[in-house]
């Protein structure tokens, strides 16, 4: 009896602070999201009205919202797999017997990751800079003329996405590595021992003990890429011509801008569907492993 | 022997990614002692040629940089305390304890892990205005007091303490809170130094919350801080560039002086997960 009575002690505090402040925020927002909350109710709620649809209804008329829409599938579409891509290369790297000074590697490569993201970011945009920018000053180099980086519609995404790359790699880098570490020897021997190549073990032996790591790690990832906001928000404020608006930038300028808090849940939502259903279409459409292990 | 060329381009490939990482951290550093100018010449210069602390002193008498360094650290400080304290007592009662629908509330708590925070944003703003938090450290503070991933975290690990340990203590007629004290907390440090480390980080580089909730300059964290001025003085890369290294500089130091604890707490909440 007096142990439940401690237990409950030892719970309710953190319980209440995520029921009040988050469970309670997640279902007020759908409430939220049908009504026409703006600026009016703020100062006085009896101007709230409940209006059904309509703020999914309008968001879909609007062209800014598909425009932030596009931008930010784009952003996961090339960033994920370019993302992952990095990091599996550098942990294959890390990985190898050949490889030194692994944990000196090890660290250079997380460091980015717990940097401020605000931080860098500023960092990036000089680094981007069309005149005195040292990646055009390398690029010129190799007799390539200067890039309007950040000033050029059809440039500014593939330069956030390369930041966004060179600033989070290093951690699925570090859960691959440890995905790499825990495949048992014996699979690679045996292989060699049926004359596989290096990239068929790669491809049979690898690529398999890797599968269900791979899909946690890019599940995790899409859903944080889908999140883009502050990359934009430092370097680009959405131009030009609002080629780098994300979702989220877009909820942001809508809600804490413009005062539209029941448009801006309306989109919170909507990006929460799009999460959500791209988590389900991985996780259905996901190679089950032939065998339970 | 193809042994040596193999080593060279493993070797080499991870040289040329490790500078590629650390070059913007050790270029942010330089362009920091350059003279206000110097950065924005042709060919851009690498080393500053009169380094100078001239950025800093700038930053901190004219910028207020030194009320957001306090802002930040204060910050900080505050939610990795409060958030470990309810955090290690809920992981630890989720793991050793019984109480009534533990299983469906833990379910529950992890299903919700799901539905990113961004959701919330404008019910959290509405109902911290009716509290009067908006605009006060408290905005911050007081949502980040919990966190189910600091809970799972615990958790996980609370499941190794023997039950035994905990019950010989209730034998000797040691009170729950005691046996927590002195049997729990001590068993649990790795994974608090863990969770106090991500707490830190975490509430030390967050963006979006302390844009929205504190929008008097005198309370601002240094990244909205940083953000705000660096749109003001586009041009000031030396200036803007200090201001970089004050903001990044804390967290690294922190992750490499904790980086062991930083890495295992990583592998044990995504891995298991």
């Amino acid at each position: 009896m007096k142990r439940t009575t401690a237990a409950w002690w030892f719970v309710a505090p953190a319980l209440a602070v995520i029921g009040v402040f988050f469970v309670l925020p997640v279902l007020a927002a759908l409430i939220v999201s049908f009504t026409d909350f703006d600026i009016y109710a703020l100062a006085d709620i009896r101007n709230l009205r409940f209006i059904g649809w309509r703020n999914y209804v309008r968001l879909l008329e609007t062209p800014l919202f598909w425009h932030a829409l596009g931008n930010t599938l784009y952003f996961v579409a090339v960033g994920v797999p370019l993302s992952i891509g990095a990091s599996l290369g550098a942990a294959l790297l890390l990985d190898s017997p050949l490889a030194r000074a692994k944990s000196f590697f090890r660290t250079a490569l997380f460091a980015p990751v717990v940097t401020t993201l605000v931080a860098v970011a500023v960092i990036w945009r000089y680094l981007l800079s069309t005149r005195y920018g040292l990646i055009n000053y390398a690029l010129g180099g190799l007799g390539i003329p200067p890039v309007d980086w950040l000033g050029d519609p059809h440039w500014a995404m593939p330069a956030i996405i390369l930041f966004a790359v060179w600033k989070s790699f290093g951690y699925n880098t570090v859960i691959l590595l440890a995905g790499l570490q825990s495949i048992p020897q014996d699979l690679y021997e045996a292989a060699r021992m049926d004359g596989a190549s290096t990239v068929q073990q790669f491809r049979h032996v690898t690529l398999p003990s890797l599968a269900p790591i791979l899909l946690m790690v890019s599940i995790l990832t899409i859903a944080g890429h889908f999140q883009l906001f502050a990359e934009p928000y430092v370097m680009t404020q959405g131009g030009p011509l609002q080629s780098t608006v994300s979702v989220l930038y877009f909820m942001y300028e809508e809600g804490f801008k413009w005062w539209n808090l029941g448009s801006a849940s309306a989109v919170a939502f909507v990006l929460f569907l799009f999460i959500f259903a791209v988590t389900l279409a991985q996780l259905r459409l996901a190679p089950r492993p032939a065998v339970a292990a | 022997m193809t042994r040596l060329p193999a080593r060279m381009l493993v070797n080499g490939a991870l040289l040329v990614i490790a500078a590629a990482t650390l070059f913007p951290l050790v270029w942010m550093v330089a362009v920091s002692f350059m003279t206000p100018g110097e950065a924005s010449t042709y060919p851009p210069p690498l080393v500053p040629r009169d380094p100078t602390l001239s950025n800093y002193r700038e930053l901190f008498a004219r910028t207020g940089m030194a009320r957001y360094l306090l802002n930040s650290v204060l910050l900080a400080v505050a939610v990795t305390a409060l958030s470990l304290a309810l955090n290690v007592a809920a992981g630890y009662a989720f793991a050793k304890l019984r109480f009534k629908g533990r299983e469906r509330i833990f379910r529950v708590m992890l299903g919700a892990l799901v539905i990113p925070s961004q959701v919330a944003l404008v019910p959290l703003f509405l109902l911290l205005k009716e509290l009067g938090l908006v605009n006060t450290y408290g905005g911050v503070i007081v949502p980040a007091m919990a966190s189910i991933f600091g809970i799972f975290l615990v958790r996980q690990y609370a499941l190794a303490i023997p039950d035994d340990l905990l019950d010989a203590a209730r034998i000797d007629g040691a009170s729950e809170l005691r046996i927590f004290r002195s049997i729990v907390v001590p068993a649990l440090k790795p994974i608090i130094v863990t969770l106090c480390v991500f707490t830190l980080l975490g509430t030390w580089n967050d963006f979006m919350w302390p844009l929205i909730v504190l929008s008097d300059q005198h309370l601002y964290t240094l990244p909205v801080a940083l953000a705000s001025l660096s749109r003001e003085h586009v041009a000031d890369s030396e200036l803007m560039m200090a201001g970089s290294v004050v903001t990044i500089l804390p967290v690294l130091v922190v992750f490499i002086a904790l980086q062991r604890y930083y890495l295992q707490g990583l592998m044990a909440g995504s891995v298991k997960a």
